[in-house]
């Protein structure tokens, strides 16, 4: 065992990537659910972009998908158990 | 003239016919004040979310149309006015979801839509 902080190397760590750039993804429909279901945790809370990679500009219009379908109760907004 | 989206859950307790007639006068509204109807969609008898006015299902109607902005006002205070409606929502359209529409429309996406029937 060393003293020395071990090099963490960054090059291992998987980059983290947008998937709407990615995949040339333009609009996201409030009316798909399931897919919606990617960007909340299982108490339907929407996950920070930090965990999911999402762009600044994607992340705007992800939130304002999942409370479009909060809206009309195709996603809960308090639940325990989602996933 | 915009291109607009709407959503509304209408209570459970009715009978198809009743529904029927329901979306019928919502059609009628749009039709009246000039919108050119794109699309329309009956999504049938689903389970909500979480309980609306004590229900806990209600049939999903989706219009896609195109009219004046003037035209939202008209139909969303005719929405308050029945009490037949659970919930509204009516999104205006930017170019990038009607490429996606037309495409959700053509039937790209049949996954998604056998699900949107069940």
């Amino acid at each position: 065992m060393t003293l020395v902080n071990e090099p963490i190397n960054r090059a291992d760590q998987k980059k983290k990537y947008c998937r709407f750039k990615k995949n040339g993804i333009k609009y996201i429909d409030y009316k798909d659910a399931n897919f919606l279901l990617k960007f909340v945790n299982e108490q339907g809370k929407i996950l920070p972009r930090r965990l999911t990679g999402t762009s600044q500009k994607f992340q705007g219009k992800v939130s304002q998908a999942v409370k479009r379908a909060r809206h009309i109760a195709l996603l809960p907004y308090v639940t325990d158990s989602l996933k | 003239m915009k291109n607009y989206e709407t959503v509304f859950i209408l209570t459970p307790v009715l009978s198809d016919d009743q529904m029927k007639d329901a979306v019928g006068k919502f059609k009628k509204v749009l039709v009246d004040n000039g919108a050119k109807i794109i699309n329309e969609e009956n999504w049938g008898l689903k389970k909500l979310a979480y309980p609306i006015q004590h229900k806990k299902t209600g049939f999903y109607q989706l219009f896609e149309f195109e009219a004046e902005p003037t035209l939202v006002d008209a139909l969303e205070t005719e929405y308050r006015r029945d009490e037949k409606i659970l919930r509204f929502l009516t999104t205006a359209l930017d170019k990038h979801a009607l490429a996606y529409n037309v495409k959700r429309k053509s039937g790209a996406f049949n996954k998604k839509k056998e699900e949107a029937k069940s």
